[in-house]
């Protein structure tokens, strides 16, 4: 049960009253005590949230997806297929034109109802997706289009067929083309950022984080059963895990965080779709002025300061040193 | 850089014979094995072929002819997210030194194997569980830094359960650091083998791990993506006893070669002599001093 959906249903039982009040005609003063309650009201309920809240922000049924991204472009045209195995629907990518650049873009693709979601098998990416994503990775570095991802997935797909298929290997290819494509990379880390599933497309010069986003080694469920057998424990797995967008940006993971409407991006969704466009925008065109040999160096340089050890000089942590 | 005095006992053969009787039992066949024999037959059963999984210095001793120079045996790591779950994280290290006699899960540095000067890693699961936290990244991409400058040969051993959870999003980023290390290691044309030991799994199989020129993986090892429990949770039936083995993963064409650890040796010699050859060897004295940015 999603706690976010749950902390919801009172509120929009009051928004609903509001609404019939509406209709009937009243307004002054009762009208006004009334909306300033439920603005009272949402700033106690997501005026601060937790780690665990976050998580389930992210996972908000009716959160924007990426299709809803795709949707918010000039155009966008899909390019099928890894060319050995098949189209993996869980990793939408092609051409597209965002804001009058050409550009490709990757995404992992959740569904909105239950047939969607098993179509797409919720997201979670299999071989053949991240061959897919590296063929076109390959395909923009050779046209000069920058790459755009949004990341959305609570992990690679954990299957036999996956196995069989080299998932391991799948996405260490992913990430030895990003260190390699010459041409700007931006990811945004829309919803949720399952691990090195994640990480396979958002190893970027540039990274975006919606702010009720999660982006974790692990998922809570999975790094509480594997450090206290009990799957139960996820919302204290995901306090200990520093997976929000401020604990990222903190450690220079991240590099600028989405502020969301209050309540969750799915409140009021697309202006906050623009807003993440915006800072991609804004950080291609940055970009774009690097000759490509700074561009992978800064690359290099971004991601080799990443952690936190003792040794070679002063105490490091978190990239700030 | 200096060898701190713990450190270089420990780089005597058999690391762990201080802690252990003369008698080791095959965790496989329960056999009772003479320590002696079972060093010499390279921590290999002699009744089952069972490979017991190695020490990261015995696993060194085995390998170089001689001297092995170590690099980043000073990096140590820190407590980041200030973890505590049932003991705080720098608990949980200080008890893994002392149990592994290691500094961390990964050993480092440069030795020759046959006459070729090599750069090697050595992963070690007694380490927690082998799991790749800021250190052994930080490690493992001064080696292929300091591998690219001396344009050598490296070898990788990987031995892991995947990203450490006590270091969270710093330890997931390590995949991102060691394979743009990797990218201009073997962008310059240096070869780069690694050898896939029991358990390899998660964010090191899906960097370094998977990577490489050529693959190895030493007999009957457990390989993959997903840890067992996780697919079987996901699909809930039990997976068939050699899904994920080495030799389950060389049927399916993921990696080059299954060896018997006794033999990887001479193989790891005979692959270096086809893609570096021995005309190529330059004395490792000849190579200039270590000096690491």
């Amino acid at each position: 049960m999603n706690v976010i959906v749950e902390r919801e249903k009172g509120l929009t039982e009051l928004e609903a009253r509001i609404g019939q009040l509406r209709e009937r005609g009243t307004s002054g003063g009762e009208m006004l005590a009334l909306e300033q309650k439920v603005e009272a009201l949402r700033r106690d309920l997501f005026g601060t949230l937790s780690a665990w809240e976050r998580v389930n922000m992210a996972r908000h049924p009716k959160r924007p997806i990426a299709s809803d991204y795709l949707a918010a472009l000039d155009a966008f045209d899909e390019l099928h297929g890894d060319r050995h195995f098949r189209d993996d629907p869980a990793l939408v990518g092609g051409f597209a034109k965002l804001r009058g650049r050409n550009v490709m873009v990757l995404s992992q693709q959740k569904g909105r109802d239950t047939k969607e979601n098993i179509r797409r098998n919720f997201g979670m990416v299999s071989p053949e997706g991240y061959r897919k994503a590296s063929r076109l990775m390959d395909l923009a570095a050779r046209f000069h289009l920058p790459i755009v991802s949004f990341v959305d997935t609570s992990g690679a797909d954990p299957g036999i067929g996956s196995e069989e298929r080299a998932q391991s290997e799948a996405i260490a290819g992913c990430l030895m083309t990003l260190t390699r494509v010459a041409v700007p990379v931006v990811a945004a880390i829309v919803g949720e950022g399952g691990s090195g599933g994640a990480l396979a497309i958002a190893l970027a010069d540039h990274v975006i984080m919606a702010e009720n986003a999660v982006y974790s080694v692990a998922s809570p469920e999975g790094c509480a059963a594997i450090l206290w057998g009990d799957a139960a424990r996820a919302p204290e797995a995901a306090e200990h895990l520093k997976l929000t967008s401020n604990d990222l940006l903190g450690f220079g993971i991240v590099d600028e965080i989405a502020p969301e409407p209050l309540g969750g991006a799915h409140r009021d969704s697309a202006p906050f779709i623009q807003r993440v466009l915006d800072g991609i925008e804004r950080a291609l065109s940055r970009l774009a002025a690097l000759p490509a040999a700074e561009l992978l160096d800064t690359r290099y340089r971004k991601y080799r300061r990443i952690g936190s050890w003792r040794g070679k000089g002063p105490v490091r942590a978190g990239g700030l040193a | 850089m200096p060898v701190p005095e713990w450190l270089r006992k420990r780089r005597e053969k058999d690391v762990t014979a201080d802690d252990a009787s003369l008698w080791q039992k095959c965790p496989r066949c329960s056999e009772m094995l003479y320590r002696k024999d079972l060093v010499a037959n390279l921590w290999v059963c002699s009744r089952c072929g069972h490979h017991i999984r190695m020490h990261a210095y015995d696993r060194v001793n085995t390998l170089v002819d001689g001297d092995f120079v170590e690099i980043g045996a000073d990096i140590l790591p820190g407590d980041p997210l200030g973890w505590a779950d049932k003991r705080p994280y720098p608990q949980k290290l200080k008890r893994d030194r002392e149990k592994s006699k290691l500094s961390e899960a990964v050993v480092t540095g440069f030795g020759t194997l046959d006459g070729f000067p090599v750069a090697l890693g050595v992963m070690d699961f007694n380490f927690r569980g082998g799991t790749m936290g800021t250190v052994v990244g930080e490690r493992i991409t001064n080696l292929l830094e300091e591998g690219r400058r001396r344009r050598l040969p490296c070898i990788i051993f990987t031995a892991s359960g995947g990203a450490r959870m006590e270091e969270g999003m710093l330890a997931l980023m390590q995949m991102a650091k060691t394979t743009l290390a990797l990218q201009r290691f073997k962008a310059e044309g240096n070869l780069y083998i690694a050898v896939l030991t029991d358990p390899t799994t998660g964010g090191v199989s899906a960097s370094f791990g998977f990577a490489a020129d050529l693959i190895l993986a030493e007999a009957r090892a457990a390989i993959g993506f997903a840890g067992r429990r996780v697919i079987e949770q996901t699909i809930r039936q039990k997976l068939p006893e050699n899904f994920q083995t080495a030799e389950f993963l060389l049927e399916k064409g993921h990696i080059d070669m299954v060896l018997d650890r006794r033999e990887l040796r001479p193989a790891l010699v005979r692959l270096l002599d086809y893609a570096v050859g021995r005309q190529r060897v330059a004395p490792l004295k000849a190579v200039p001093e270590l000096a690491v940015p």
